[in-house]
């Protein structure tokens, strides 16, 4: 091989690896991210069933039943509106009512309930995940935890 | 008073920084010596005065100072020594100066090591390293001063963050920078390369050593934070692909093809210019990785507090110095002189491949990072990239150089012979196979891509060790010689083999405990009994403790196997009153490479508890296949050839002549 040749096999080569991973990652973008919704926004946005999305809000003070085996319900809201969550497993330490909270799952066809997988809340008193606190500001909510935030 | 003085220093660093920022590089501009020692002197001076500053802010936090805002917001008078001293770096504020106190370390280890550089290279370099402590210096006097005063002092502190309170802090952000840090070496000298528009395989071997060393770190902090993680979030996860973890992953994979590249710099003179881009573009990523972290854009446990001004200083500083190093890169770049070539199935055709496999894993971790921020910036649309994204993408792309790896030692510099490697990786294949066939068979026809990857790692374990095998000629001649030959090996080769087993083990790890981890949720009454893994728990029931600030209650669990006890497990969820903030503590039990992993949820009405047990099968290879790789990188860095000077032997010997005389 001359030494264009050479050079152009490694060009050659490396463009179509660099092809292929760009194809790879605008697949992936459609198939593995999950987007990010308030109670408020469900209705409008007409999520459909079994598809992963990330529900944010506050925990509606009285709603969280547990105590009864492993599985939780709770209702997560906005004050506009209000979705029902179940959750196996164990909550977060700083999960508490009133307080913001992200869950990670689907709805399941045929029920208005929220099929949670990963619930995150705060990392510690101070904190409220910023997708919460942005979204809900915008909805005009003021959050019950703001004079946590010293 | 001292607190005064502990910020003066500071500000004295910073004036220390501005001068060697500039004159010891207008002396290699003018040949004037003198100018250029004084970036030695200056490089120690700032040091001094940053390690000064930073004692007296550790001082503050031992004698619990709480006229010190940093102090009270962060520290705690019952708080036990050793957390007082991490809560140091345990905050906005102390974690920056800490960032700045390693920075000026390297500066300071430039000038002490780097008598045998060109004395114009040492006094660029050095100028390049005061730009960034400048820059560094400036933001955290200006935003995030960390000796700000509270008239009057509160009584007691608001104590440290109760997920922070752990060995964890000592270890995992001093490991971490030393790394992220270390590759503003690298970054300087690529700078100075092209302000000097030289470059040439002496370059490379000064480059090399401090890649190795910074890799090493990051390496090691990596690992620690996410052994840390998984410990003691209690969520059993080891790795999240959390936007945190990943601005700590990109200088890491950027870092490893710089490694690589700068191999074939060394060696063969070529890809000269991709490499200096290469060293640009890793500490780039550091500082985007700052600037993630650090700015507030982010929100996770890493993100102390959120001040926008902050976020703005650090997005000016980024733009500033990677804009910077790419514009003088475009100017300059032309005149470094392009350097040998290659067929392409050749050893540096391989590393190349290495490279592009490396850098376009990066993009695309980079592309997963950032993209729900330019998103959400663009349509105000949220969205989350998490685990699927990545495995789908990194994933997939890190197959084909986990396969190529083993060949990369075997192939000949400049033309390989791809045919005779593929002949003596043989039998390495021939075992992965073996034992990915027999993990099937083992796991009943599971899942198919595991047994796979568990083959996998094994072929890239026993390919490391063909290459040391064949080198030493062990089987062909007689043992003796063979010993002889691979004693005489340079090291270089050991720790390029090591690295590559450790890759193989850490991806045994990944794969085993990805596939074959089992998980329970529970709920417990005590007496009851669970089975996890081979093993089975029996819940013998809670109990009421307190810690010096924190109150607790342990489940105590008996693990036994076959109905003989083995050991016993205890959890814990503890409460801080100080933030009013519960943590839990997870229990682990270590058989072997495997672990048992018990964490507690919340009391059920009936009395019982929620219990969630997993069973962890060698999950500690992940971490074991990490030290094995840093040892790998000690080994090489011990090599001979990258502590001699070798480029300035002949003048090195004239002064011996010239000290013999004398």
């Amino acid at each position: 091989m001359t030494r264009k040749q050479k050079r152009l096999t490694i060009i050659g080569g490396g463009v179509a690896f660099l092809m292929a991973a760009v194809l790879l990652v605008m697949f992936a973008f459609s198939q593995a991210v999950a987007y990010f919704y308030v109670p408020g926004d469900l209705a409008k946005a007409g999520v459909a069933p079994g598809t992963r999305i990330r529900l944010g809000g506050l925990v509606e003070a009285g709603s969280v039943k547990r105590g009864e085996g492993k599985t939780v319900t709770f209702s997560v809201t906005d004050t506009l509106a209000t979705v029902p969550v179940t959750y196996t497993g164990i909550l977060p330490d700083l999960f508490r009512e009133g307080q913001g909270v992200v869950a990670e799952g689907a709805f399941v066809a045929g029920s208005p309930v929220f099929v949670a997988d990963t619930v995150l809340a705060k990392h510690d008193e101070t904190y409220m995940p910023k997708d919460v606190a942005d979204r809900l500001e915008a909805q005009g909510v003021t959050l019950g935890g703001k004079e946590n935030i010293r | 008073m001292i607190i005064e003085l502990g910020h003066y220093a500071l500000v004295l660093a910073l004036a220390t920084a501005l001068i060697q920022a500039w004159l010891p590089i207008l002396g290699a501009r003018r040949g004037d010596r003198a100018l250029m020692e004084l970036g030695t002197s200056a490089a120690l001076a700032s040091f001094l005065l940053v390690a000064f500053s930073f004692a007296v802010l550790a001082f503050a936090y031992v004698t619990s100072d709480f006229s010190v805002k940093n102090v009270w917001e962060n520290s705690h008078s019952l708080k036990p020594l050793i957390y007082k001293i991490t809560g140091v770096w345990g905050n906005h504020e102390g974690s920056m100066l800490l960032w700045l106190l390693i920075l000026v370390f390297f500066s300071a280890l430039v000038a002490l090591f780097g008598r045998s550089l060109p004395e114009t290279l040492k006094a660029t370099v050095l100028a390049v390293q005061a730009w960034i402590a400048a820059a560094f210096a400036l933001f955290v006097l200006l935003t995030s001063n960390p000796f700000a005063r509270l008239m009057p002092a509160p009584g007691e502190g608001k104590d440290l963050n109760p997920v922070l309170q752990d060995i964890g802090l000592a270890i995992h952000p001093p490991l971490l920078y030393l790394g992220y840090v270390g590759f503003s070496v690298c970054f300087s000298f690529a700078v100075a390369a092209l302000i000097e528009g030289r470059i040439d395989a002496a370059w490379a071997r000064w480059v090399r050593p401090w890649t190795l060393a910074a890799w090493i770190f990051l390496t090691a902090g990596i690992a620690m934070g996410s052994y840390w993680a998984y410990y003691e979030l209690g969520w059993g996860g080891w790795w999240f692909w959390d936007p945190v973890e990943n601005a700590s992953f990109m200088p890491w994979l950027a870092g490893t093809a710089l490694l690589h590249s700068a191999l074939v710099m060394e060696k063969r003179e070529a890809l000269k210019i991709w490499t200096v881009l290469l060293a640009l573009m890793t500490f780039s990523l550091s500082l985007l990785g700052t600037f993630l972290v650090r700015s507030g854009v982010l929100t996770s446990v890493h993100a102390f507090a959120t001040d926008p001004t902050r976020g703005i200083f650090i997005l000016a500083i980024l733009v500033l110095f990677i804009g910077g190093a790419f514009s003088l890169f475009a100017i300059r770049a032309s005149h470094l002189k392009a350097g040998g070539i290659f067929a392409p199935i050749s050893r540096e055709g391989a590393l190349v491949l290495n490279n592009l496999i490396l850098t376009t894993a990066t993009a695309t971790v980079l592309t997963g990072t950032l993209y729900p921020l330019v998103l959400e910036a663009l349509t105000g649309d949220k969205i989350s990239v998490g685990a699927p994204f990545f495995n789908m993408t990194f994933g997939l792309l890190m197959l084909p150089l986990l396969a190529a790896v083993p060949f990369g030692p075997l192939l000949a510099w400049k033309r390989g012979d791809l045919a005779g490697a593929s002949q003596r990786l043989f039998a390495a294949a021939a075992l992965g196979l073996l034992v990915a066939g027999s993990c099937y068979y083992a796991a009943n026809g599971g899942p198919v891509l595991a047994p796979f990857g568990i083959g996998l790692g094994v072929y890239l374990i026993f390919g490391a060790v063909t290459d040391l095998v064949l080198r030493s000629g062990l089987g062909k001649v007689a043992f003796g010689v063979a010993w002889k030959r691979l004693s005489g090996l340079p090291r270089s080769a050991f720790g390029t083999a090591l690295a590559h087993i450790g890759v193989g083990i850490t991806l045994i790890g990944i794969v085993t405990v990805t596939a074959f981890e089992t998980e329970t949720v529970i709920e417990m009454k005590p007496g009851a009994t669970v089975d996890a893994g081979r093993y089975s728990l029996r819940f013998d029931g809670m109990r009421q403790g307190r810690g010096p600030n924190y109150t607790e209650e342990t489940g105590h669990f008996t693990v036994s196997r076959g109905g003989v006890t083995v050991t016993e497990i205890s959890s814990s969820k503890r409460l801080y009153p100080a933030r009013r903030m519960p943590t839990t503590e997870a229990g682990i039990r270590t058989f072997g490479l495997s672990q048992l992993y018990v964490s507690l949820g919340d009391a059920t009405n009936g009395g019982g508890i929620v219990v969630r047990i997993w069973w962890k099968p060698l999950i500690l290879c992940i971490w074991g296949g990490a030290l094995v790789m840093m040892a790998g990188g000690i080994v090489s860095l011990s090599d001979r050839r990258l502590r001699v000077g070798a480029p300035s032997r002949a003048r090195k010997s004239a002064r011996f002549a010239v000290g013999a005389a004398e």
